[in-house]
């Protein structure tokens, strides 16, 4: 199985000196490709942190962090922006999407920034948001739209142009219960199709969602669970 | 008791035998309250002592089927007209075994949580694996699907409830009237008791 993402001994410390805080602490950690990973932890575990590294949005103190093989800290702002474009989509709490843009424009945008022509560009983003079921609203502005379709076009944003690393901070956190299940059922689709998903919550029932669910206490981590098995026995006969 | 109601509301739909009543049961609520056949058959014989079904004979192929009476139909009503009692918390192991560790020297209570946290968690993902394949929208599918969710709630909570107590205990080891432990003299100092705060020895994630 190929790791699509790679954590080895990561330590992250923000300050110095008095005011040095340790985020992360010699932390390992791998995301395959075809499965959901969940981090859990209180606030302040370092659960936020790891996923700013695994987004090349920030870079660890030591440590190594690869995506699809490449190290992110050899390759310098540019190339970790160019990484964001095309291997990892990134999926935040309160959607992020720019306002003034309809959704198809939105979603198109990192295939636009990405050097891809205006038309293809529209064409990876009109089936990105198909495949989140959301075709039917494309010209829509963020603002004429529920919280749950906002964060549909937040994922097809994260997975349009086929990358194969979604990264999701809380994704559920802004809505309700059975909307935040069907966002988490739409990542799910897309591990299950082949990306790597790495979700940050809190909230066991959606980490729940996750092939294994790593626990993070005070930057360390302490635990997994993780149950390979698919446990039928209690399903009804059919 | 919830065997007995759930049979009589099974036969509302119309006379049954006892392993059509067992398998209707398991449709809608899977393998977990699992039922064996002579459970329900010694369950229909005390229903009708108590004339809330009866006896109509043997069918065909042999089976003993039974009806619901009148008696049987406004029990049905009244069980479904009133709530489930909330009366005394049935015993709860795993609170008694957090309650104890804190309160018993020498336990690493950080530890006693995230195992069960862990356990719990894989629990929770197995529900939910099945939970994934539970859509339909048909009666029996619906019913499944509303069990699973509450075995996912109670799971949930389960998990919630721990991560409050590691919370507090948190909070009680960095109290500094708590540290010097003059409290109560059988209670250990909290602060050692969360020291390892994990049941791995190793960080190492991978698989």
């Amino acid at each position: 199985m190929t790791a699509v993402l790679e954590l080895d001994s990561v330590t992250r410390v923000h300050g110095t000196a008095a005011t040095e805080v340790t985020a992360l602490r010699d932390v390992t950690f791998r995301a395959y490709a075809g499965e959901l990973v969940a981090v859990m932890g209180p606030s302040g575990s370092g659960k936020s942190t790891l996923l700013t590294l695994a987004g090349g949005l920030d870079s660890p103190t030591s440590g190594l962090v690869r995506v699809e093989g490449t190290d992110l800290g050899a390759l310098g702002q540019k190339g970790r922006a160019a990484m964001r474009r095309t291997s990892i989509g990134y999926v935040f709490q309160d959607f992020n999407l720019i306002p003034a843009l309809t959704a198809v424009e939105n979603v198109a945008l990192p295939r636009e920034l990405d050097g891809a022509g205006v038309r293809a560009a529209r064409k990876a983003a009109l089936s990105a948001l198909e495949e989140v079921g959301i075709g039917d609203l494309a010209k829509r502005f963020p603002d004429e739209m529920s919280g749950g379709q906002q964060q549909r076009v937040a994922i097809a944003r994260a997975i349009v142009g086929d990358r194969r690393l979604i990264l999701a901070d809380e994704p559920t956190g802004a809505l309700d219960s059975e909307t935040g299940e069907d966002i988490l059922r739409l990542i799910r689709a897309r591990c299950d199709a082949g990306a790597a998903g790495v979700l940050v919550t809190h909230e066991a029932r959606h980490a729940a969602w996750a092939d294994r669910v790593v626990f993070l206490r005070d930057g360390v981590v302490v635990d997994e669970s993780g149950s390979d098995r698919p446990d039928a026995l209690l399903e009804p006969a059919r | 008791m919830s065997v007995r109601n759930a049979l009589l509301a099974l036969l509302e739909q119309g006379p049954r035998y006892g392993y059509q009543l067992r398998a209707e049961f398991e449709d809608r609520t899977g393998g977990t309250w699992p039922l064996n056949v002579g459970q329900v058959y010694t369950t229909l014989a005390r229903l009708e002592r108590d004339g809330f079904v009866e006896g109509r004979g043997a069918d065909d192929d042999g089976h003993l089927v039974y009806a619901v009476t009148e008696r049987g139909r406004a029990e049905v009503s009244a069980w479904f007209s009133s709530p489930v009692p909330r009366t005394q918390p049935p015993r709860e192991e795993l609170a008694i075994k957090l309650a104890l560790a804190v309160s018993v020297p020498g336990v690493d209570v950080g530890a006693v949580i995230q195992q069960q946290r862990s356990a719990t968690m894989a629990g929770l993902q197995d529900y939910t694996r099945l939970k994934r394949r539970a859509t339909g929208n048909e009666p029996h599918e619906l019913a499944w699907g509303l069990v699973l969710d509450s075995l996912v709630f109670n799971a949930e909570a389960e998990i919630r409830w721990l991560d409050h107590c590691e919370a507090r205990l948190r909070r009680a080891a960095a109290d500094p009237d708590v540290r010097s432990s003059s409290v109560e003299p059988n209670l250990s100092p909290v602060e050692s008791k969360l020291s390892s705060g994990g049941t791995t020895s190793s960080q190492d994630v991978t698989r």
